[in-house]
């Protein structure tokens, strides 16, 4: 019975296996950064950055159809223009880093839906807004592999000016100066992992694995590695669940694995360790020495 | 988007209409309710008559919303040909409110029709109303319009008369290249499963089996257990050929297709032709367009 509900899909259909590896993969490399961009309060600059990605993809998708090259550099390209540009100007003028930012994906998005409906049909857009975790081929399962490889092994060098950043980032220039290229080595990972994950959920949800499972860490640990491999876990159990929701359901695969997420996320609200509501109303008792 | 289309089709018809009425004052009018009746018309009547459709190319009849100036078109029109069997629920109101005098001609009188077998229907009566994707029903089709338009215009027969018999000679070699490719597939292969539900006549005539996939959303996003029943489907039917219109993401496609050695077939064309610059701006190149894509996909 629960082997049936659980496992048997993966093992009787070979797309179910496919999607499960890549949104594993994505958890691995999104997750963790959902965290930074989190601790930074830069989460909706995901978001932001999302759609900034969009025309570049839909430019890809024009010059070569659904080609899995064409569109990760389209939207890589995009990506870091957008992220370049924004920072350069808020380095060399008075407009602060948010606004820029807001300024140049509106551009940018603005642009690709332009760009799209002068040159080819919006209902082909929609695979590109909405991706699909269930058509897994093997080179769109070793690009996102890759990218998530690629994810962890820059995280892991730069990880220690990062979080010195997070949390105290007027010292960590007074003894580094570290901080301008981590800062610009996170930005990359950040477009690097919404390419991701628009391969497989779309643009539009491909920031979803990454904010909520920071979303959801923050309220059960309170050291950034536990929230991490809260995250990562986390995200993965999504993709995991909500796969078999679609699976038993008739839910399509992308909004129930964040749909499965949120779930997680409300749950965590109300009953997490960490300021959790719940908690928060009945304490419990003090420990007493 | 497709209602925009046809909106926008009709709307520039609407517009040249007028100019080009007044040059081929000589001409008769007629209205057609779709494409491929249209097309019917156009090679019958040839340069007798001047024929409009309601529903443009690459339009769905089943669904069509008339506008104000399709009831203009049918005000300044002859004669009125329509598919019937229920396919075009809104015609008969449409006429009656314009108050035309024009002669209405049911394309399909004659045809042996049958009952559509997925419990999806248009109409109380049952009747399967995509009768003309059998080339034998494209014949009486073609005579009922021949008969209409001689009754509408006595002075065009011998022209009328002509047109048709040369038009049926040509859906007679149509028919038979038709049945001489669904006989160089092998018997055991001559299935596949599609989503179209207009395929009826066409299976009957020519022996392809349709079988629809079970439990599939046609209109939706497919979840995950769409795409497991159509693969196990095809695994347990053995279905060498599937054509599948809703699942529109080619990489899903692939994915259905290295999951069940199954070949992914093309589009097939049924409610309505293309415009000129389509693979079946005609009847018969429509015809020949999905015969085409059947056997490029069931042939091993």
């Amino acid at each position: 019975m629960i082997y049936d509900a659980l496992i048997a899909p993966f093992i009787e259909f070979e797309f179910m296996r496919r999607a499960l590896a890549g949104v594993i993969a994505l958890s691995l490399g999104g997750a963790p950064i959902g965290v930074f961009l989190m601790l930074r309060r830069m989460s909706l600059v995901g978001d932001a950055m999302a759609h900034a990605i969009l025309p570049g993809a839909a430019v890809g998708f024009l010059l070569s159809g659904l080609n899995l090259f064409a569109m990760t550099f389209g939207g890589l390209i995009a990506g870091f223009a957008v992220a370049l540009l924004s920072g350069l100007v808020a380095r060399s003028t008075e407009l602060k880093e948010d606004a820029s930012l807001a300024a140049f994906y509106l551009v940018s998005l603005a642009l690709g839906v332009t760009i799209v409906s002068v040159k080819g049909t919006n209902i082909d857009l929609l695979h590109v807004l909405f991706g699909n975790i269930l058509a897994m081929d093997d080179q769109t399962l070793l690009v996102i592999a890759f990218n998530a490889t690629i994810t962890l092994l820059v995280l892991a060098v730069i990880y220690r000016p990062l979080v010195i950043e997070c949390v105290d980032p007027v010292f960590l220039r007074t003894v580094s100066r570290a901080g301008a290229p981590a800062h610009l080595a996170f930005l990359a990972l950040v477009v690097i992992n919404l390419v991701n994950g628009f391969h497989a959920l779309g643009t539009l949800l491909a920031v979803g694995l990454m904010i909520l499972p920071a979303g959801i860490a923050r309220f059960w640990s309170r050291d950034i590695t536990g929230m991490i491999a809260i995250a990562v876990a986390s995200a993965a159990l999504s993709g995991f669940a909500g796969l078999l929701v679609s699976f038993h359901t008739k839910v399509p695969s992308g909004p129930a694995i964040i749909l499965v997420c949120a779930g997680l996320y409300v749950v965590s609200v109300l009953f997490g360790s960490v300021s959790g509501l719940v908690r928060q109303l009945f304490p419990g008792r003090h420990l007493e020495a | 988007m497709l209602r925009f289309v046809s909106i926008f089709v009709v709307a520039l018809v609407a517009l040249v209409g007028p100019a080009s009425a007044n040059a081929d004052a000589a001409r008769l009018n007629i209205v057609a309710t779709f494409s491929i009746l249209g097309d019917f018309a156009k090679n019958v009547g040839g340069e007798r008559v001047n024929v409009t459709t309601l529903v443009g190319p690459n339009s769905d009849t089943h669904v069509y919303t008339p506008t104000p100036s399709d009831a203009k078109k049918i005000t300044d029109a002859k004669l009125v040909i329509v598919n019937g069997l229920g396919l075009e629920g809104w015609l008969p109101r449409l006429v009656k409110s314009s108050g035309s005098k024009a002669a209405t001609v049911v394309a399909t009188k004659g045809v042996a029709t049958r009952k559509i077998e997925d419990g999806h229907s248009h109409d109380p009566s049952d009747a399967d109303p995509h009768a003309w994707q059998s080339v034998v029903n494209a014949k009486t089709y073609v005579t009922n319009i021949r008969d209409a338009l001689i009754a509408a215009d006595p002075a065009g027969a011998e022209a009328y008369k002509a047109n048709a018999a040369s038009y049926l000679s040509k859906l007679d070699a149509l028919d038979r290249d038709v049945r001489e490719a669904v006989a160089k597939i092998p018997p055991e292969r001559r299935s596949v499963i599609s989503t179209h539900d207009a395929f009826g006549y066409f299976a009957a005539a020519y022996g392809i089996k349709f079988i629809a996939p079970q439990g599939v959303s046609t209109e939706s996003e497919p979840s995950a257990r769409d795409i497991a029943a159509i693969i196990s489907q095809i695994k347990k039917q053995k279905i060498p050929a599937v054509f599948l219109e809703n699942v529109s993401d080619p990489r899903l496609m692939r994915r259905i297709a290295a999951e069940t050695g199954a070949n992914i077939g093309g589009t097939l064309y049924s409610d309505s032709l293309t415009d000129e610059k389509g693979p079946a701006p005609t009847y018969i190149d429509m015809v020949r367009h999905n015969i085409k894509a059947l056997t490029s996909a069931l042939s091993s």
